[in-house]
């Protein structure tokens, strides 16, 4: 280490190079990599929308051509509960109801619930399965809330009388891996396969401890993940109650 | 340039006689971490080799450069580069096992092997050598990941890369899964083993008595 090398003006130089160069070549790769990024995101939320179907297996790799056969995409109005056109129609994007929720009044409502969120647009968009004849098979819902650190995102699949619970399948969220992230623990999301969402027209689904197996509104919380499993208990009562998708899974418009 | 015995040297010996995790007990923690199945111990051992080789390759190549009052953070700087990129392309190209190993790519960066090589050795050395000392200890890394990995996913699923090779209770065959060893912490016991193994082979790895 000469003395040479350590003025100040080259100290700084060398620091302010490194910089350049290292900036240059982070932002090329996010730059370049974006839009097969872009693709696999997309990807992936396909198939996490057919596996809330039960269809992944089926699929195979032919996520994308499942996916246009037996899924339909609507849009709900969250406050009537009935279906409305795309909100994003003629813009060439898709609607994203994640999205930067809209300053206009009619399109979003503020939560006071205990679910981790004071904001959510008032249109959801929710995906018809269709079986092989057409007719819708399951209703499949986005739903989100905050677990333990933060929002987690999912998907709720009921069957067509709008109560029996098929999957719920977590595809985003930050919860510990091991003890919360257990939500997409498969043994887990196995649970919920047959629970009924409401009894007597209350949201009667519970996630608690030591819930017996033959309990058709109960499933076991997950160990060493109290929170998180609150989380979930508190994103199902509020989509399934009225100020979530309870006026859309009363009325059942799917049906007509 | 130096000669090819050298240049093996720098390539072969962290993998054995001197290994980052088992003679230096560097890089535990995303060793305990990721090595629950096999194929997230693969990408994160080829993720760690590649930063590490081609970090000390460009540590090396502007190590006369390098002010000597700032030179943690020029190699903090190019290594958090090469992460960055390193997950970019993960995400791209293999997006189910960017998701598996979510934050311990980020943490490549805080691994001490990354730092420690860079620090001790490409400083120091030209760099071709440097960029083999990378590959080798990376690859050092990598040989531990997999032998736990393997025994992990091994005895705690019955699986290997996903392959049922003992068949579970719990899908109708005969084998009881390990479930100690799907947890992280079972790994403490299994790199313990590894370099009572290794130092019981290699006597001149032990530590002097104080």
């Amino acid at each position: 280490m000469s003395a040479k090398k350590e003025t100040l003006g080259k100290t700084v130089g060398v620091v302010l190079a490194v910089c350049l160069v290292c900036s240059i070549i982070v932002s090329g790769a996010s730059v370049g990599l974006r839009a097969q990024q872009n693709t696999n995101a997309a990807l992936d939320k396909k198939s996490n929308i057919l596996t809330a179907a039960g269809l992944l297996e089926q699929a195979g790799t032919d996520i994308t051509g499942t996916y246009s056969k037996f899924v339909e995409e609507r849009f709900v109005d969250l406050s009537t509960g009935e279906y409305v056109d795309n909100p994003a129609q003629g813009t060439g994007k898709a609607y994203d109801m994640y999205g930067k929720v809209s300053k206009a009044k009619d399109t979003s409502s503020s939560v006071e619930e205990n679910v981790g969120f004071s904001r959510r647009a008032n249109i959801a968009n929710i995906y018809h399965i269709k079986d092989e004849a057409g007719n819708v098979s399951r209703v499949i819902l986005p739903i989100h809330g905050s677990g333990l650190w933060d929002l987690m995102y999912g998907f709720l699949a009921l069957d067509a009388d709008g109560n029996t619970i098929r999957e719920l399948v977590y595809y985003q969220h930050k919860e510990t891996p091991g003890l919360g992230g257990e939500i997409q623990n498969p043994a887990w999301q196995a649970l919920w396969n047959g629970k009924q969402l409401f009894a007597d027209g209350e949201v009667a689904i519970q996630v608690k401890k030591q819930a017996g197996k033959d309990d058709p509104y109960a499933v076991d919380a997950l160990s060493g993940a109290t929170l998180t499993s609150n989380g979930v208990q508190n994103t199902l009562s509020y989509w399934a109650g009225e100020n979530g998708f309870g006026p859309y899974l009363q009325r059942q418009a799917w049906k007509s | 340039m130096a000669d090819i015995k050298e240049m093996k040297k720098a390539l072969t010996g962290p993998i054995v006689d001197s290994n980052p995790i088992a003679l230096h007990v560097l890089g535990i923690c995303s060793a305990l971490a990721i090595t629950t199945k096999l194929e997230t111990a693969l990408v994160m051992s080829l993720a760690l080799t590649t930063v590490t080789a081609f970090s000390n390759l460009f540590i090396s190549l502007i190590r006369n450069q390098i002010p000597s009052s700032v030179r943690i953070i020029i190699q903090m700087t190019i290594i958090a580069s090469l992460v960055i990129v390193v997950d970019q392309v993960l995400k791209a190209y293999s997006y189910e096992i960017s998701k598996q190993l979510s934050v311990f790519v980020g943490l490549i960066i805080t691994n001490c092997i990354v730092m420690g090589r860079a620090e001790a050795y490409a400083m120091k050395s030209p760099p071709m050598m440097s960029f083999l000392d990378g590959i080798g200890n990376g690859l050092g890394y990598s040989f531990i990941l997999i032998v736990i990995g393997t025994i992990k996913e091994l005895f705690g699923f019955g699986t290997i890369l996903g392959f049922e090779i003992l068949p579970l209770v719990t899908n109708g065959g005969w084998y009881q899964g390990n479930g100690l060893l799907i947890l992280p912490f079972s790994s403490f016991f299994l790199i313990g083993g590894m370099i009572w193994f290794i130092r019981t082979i290699r006597p001149e790895q032990v530590e002097p008595k104080d």
